[in-house]
């Protein structure tokens, strides 16, 4: 019973140090001061009015909103064949492989932006918007395939076999049965990429540019002018928006089994 | 020329480590063949290369008198049922037994009717709207067992279907495969690890053991007169005990253990070929033995070590000759404290065979 108690004084002070920086962040949006200061002295809605009057921000967002969503579209186009070949098959090297396809998740952030930058952007010369979707895409690529990867261990391999067996060529199992049953994993991945892409900094750090710029990358520069509630403002946006989306997949599919 | 002919096969999950190596298996039209063995026996790898799913390294797969070996499973008019009913998950019943009619380009005014029919084989009439989730095991089997045969398949394939039900539906679902069998008269491969399913469902048994086949034969034979140590094992002659071959007469071979001898009127395929001198293991079930104080023939000493109540029977773990032997007797365990005592083996439940 004592053991007990201890947990869950570890689990509620987790708890209160994981949700903590999202209500501080969350009520000093609602401040009337001009700083950010918690707890507020006043109420007010002017820093969301604020948020929605200036243009780089709408502008940027629908940038990141672009971008994200290509980058998604384009890592799952390449994760799905790839997460499938790895689950199903095995090859000579596939571990190192995997290894491989996981990296971009565990190399710092900086490390990807800077190379990319250095070694794929000066060197081809790309416009600066494709670029930013290249490099989004790769790393973006690493978390489909992980995602992917884990509804497809889910799925019966047997399934396959047993359409196959009632005609099927391999290609149209995986069309007709195993697409549709890992819808789940497909949404997953989907928005668990995208949110990456979202708030990715430090790789969009490297690769904006005059005229091109995210909507983190535009939060940092006004963070760098600004030290009104303004930023809390749009991040309370982003958090509910996330938080409305992430419920709603996981109500519709349960998705949070492959996250 | 067999229905099925499997010759020469080298075939495996790895190429260059065989599983089954120059493999040679024949199966006659009608047939219910059981492949039984342990896991790992190689029976589920002659089932797939009989589906196609694996490719022989080596030999030929003719079936029907068509050399099937590099047409792929989905060229193959082979039906398949799972151990875990391999059923679509996002599929009604009538659609999971469809697919196939519809991949097979039969008319679209003809599947209605074939389904009905078929379901009604299977006795799920009425659940054609339900998800595969919606059914309970048993039910799903029955799906999975409709969707295979609704394609009027050359033969049926089945890898352990009755391993993942409860005692009773199995019971339930064995009489039912061997009625459906009968009834639609299609060629079947079986695989199982269980003997009971394989005695009572084949009209013929190959036991494996390391991608090689042990013994072949009808139920009886592999259950009355197994070939080799390995058969009568798995087969439940659970007790050995090694002795050397004193006379050889036809239908009567005396052995002695130790001592004590033993007199076999059980001829099996190896014990025709024994001679004096030969050693050899003697084989024999648990309930085959009885427990007495009187010597005499066909008896040994032994030593009770323990004794287990089991309801309608007494299994006793006695020590005979160095050996553990385990002897199941009708009736409660013994009174008394009688530890030394000599058991008993009918000539015509002992089997021999060489070491």
């Amino acid at each position: 019973m004592k053991n007990s108690k201890i947990l869950i004084a570890i689990m509620a002070l987790m708890f209160v140090f994981l949700i903590g920086p999202f209500v501080v962040i969350i009520i000093s949006s609602f401040s009337n001061d001009a700083v950010m200061r918690f707890p507020p002295r006043g109420f007010s809605l002017q820093w969301y009015e604020k948020v929605l009057n200036i243009q780089m921000f709408q502008t940027t967002f629908w940038m990141s909103l672009k971008t994200g969503l290509a980058a998604t579209f384009t890592a799952l186009l390449l994760g799905v064949p790839v997460a499938y070949t790895n689950v199903r098959f095995r090859y000579p090297g596939k571990n190192v492989l995997e290894l491989f396809f996981s990296s971009p998740a565990i190399v710092p952030g900086l490390v990807i932006g800077f190379s990319l930058l250095r070694f794929f952007i000066y060197v081809t010369q790309v416009p600066i918007l494709l670029g930013l979707y290249l490099g989004h895409t790769a790393i973006l690529f690493p978390y489909t395939v992980r995602v992917v990867s884990a509804s497809l261990r889910n799925f019966d391999p047997g399934i396959e076999e047993a359409a196959v067996s009632l005609g099927s060529t391999p290609l149209h199992a995986f069309f007709a049965v195993v697409l549709p049953n890992i819808r789940s994993g497909l949404v997953a991945a989907f928005i668990l990429a995208f949110i990456t892409s979202f708030n990715n900094v430090p790789v969009s750090l490297f690769l904006t540019g005059p005229g091109v710029a995210t909507l983190p990358i535009q939060m940092l520069i006004y963070m760098e002018y600004y030290f009104d509630p303004t930023i809390s403002a749009l991040s309370s946006i982003l958090i509910v928006l996330t938080v409305i989306i992430v419920q709603a997949a996981e109500k519709l599919l349960g998705i949070s089994k492959y996250m | 020329m067999s229905f099925i002919e499997l010759t020469n096969i080298d075939a495996g999950y790895e190429k260059g480590k065989p599983i089954l190596k120059d493999f040679h298996v024949s199966v006659e039209q009608g047939e219910l063949v059981s492949l039984l063995g342990p896991s790992g026996c190689g029976k589920t790898t002659t089932l797939r290369t009989i589906a196609g799913f694996i490719m022989a390294e080596k030999g030929k797969v003719v079936i029907g008198g068509r050399d099937y070996s590099n047409v792929p499973p989905n060229k193959r008019n082979i039906g398949l049922v799972f151990q875990n009913y391999a059923l679509f998950p996002h599929l009604s019943v009538y659609d999971n037994v469809a697919y196939g009619l519809r991949r097979r380009k039969v008319a679209k005014e003809l599947i209605p009717e074939k389904i009905a029919n078929v379901l009604k084989l299977v006795s799920l009439t009425g659940y054609e709207k339900r998800l595969p989730s919606e059914l309970s095991g048993g039910q799903r089997q029955r799906v999975a067992l409709a969707r295979s045969i609704v394609i009027e398949p050359d033969l049926l394939l089945l890898d352990e279907p009755l391993s993942n039900l409860d005692a009773k539906l199995r019971d339930e679902m064995r009489a039912e495969l061997s009625r459906l069998q009968h009834q639609l008269g299609i060629t079947m491969i079986y695989v199982t690890h269980d003997q009971v399913e394989a005695l009572s469902l084949s009209s013929r048994i190959i036991v494996m053991n390391e991608g090689n086949i042990e013994q072949m034969g009808t139920p009886e034979d592999i259950y009355e007169r197994p070939a080799t140590p390995f058969v009568a094992n798995f087969v439940g002659f659970d007790n050995s005990l090694t002795g050397t071959v004193r006379a050889v007469q036809k239908h009567r071979v005396t052995v002695e253990v130790n001592g004590s001898s033993f007199v076999s009127t059980r001829v099996t395929q190896v014990a025709g070929g024994l001679s004096p001198g030969d050693q050899v293991a003697l084989f024999f079930r648990p309930d085959d033995t009885s427990l007495t104080d009187e010597a005499g023939e066909n008896t040994i000493a032994g030593e009770i070590l323990y004794v287990n109540y089991q309801g309608n029977t007494s299994s006793y773990a006695l020590k005979v000759d160095q050996e553990s032997i385990r002897a199941v007797m009708p009736g409660r365990p013994m009174s008394g404290d009688t530890r030394e005592i000599r058991m008993r083996i009918d000539p015509e439940k002992l089997i021999i065979e060489r070491v």
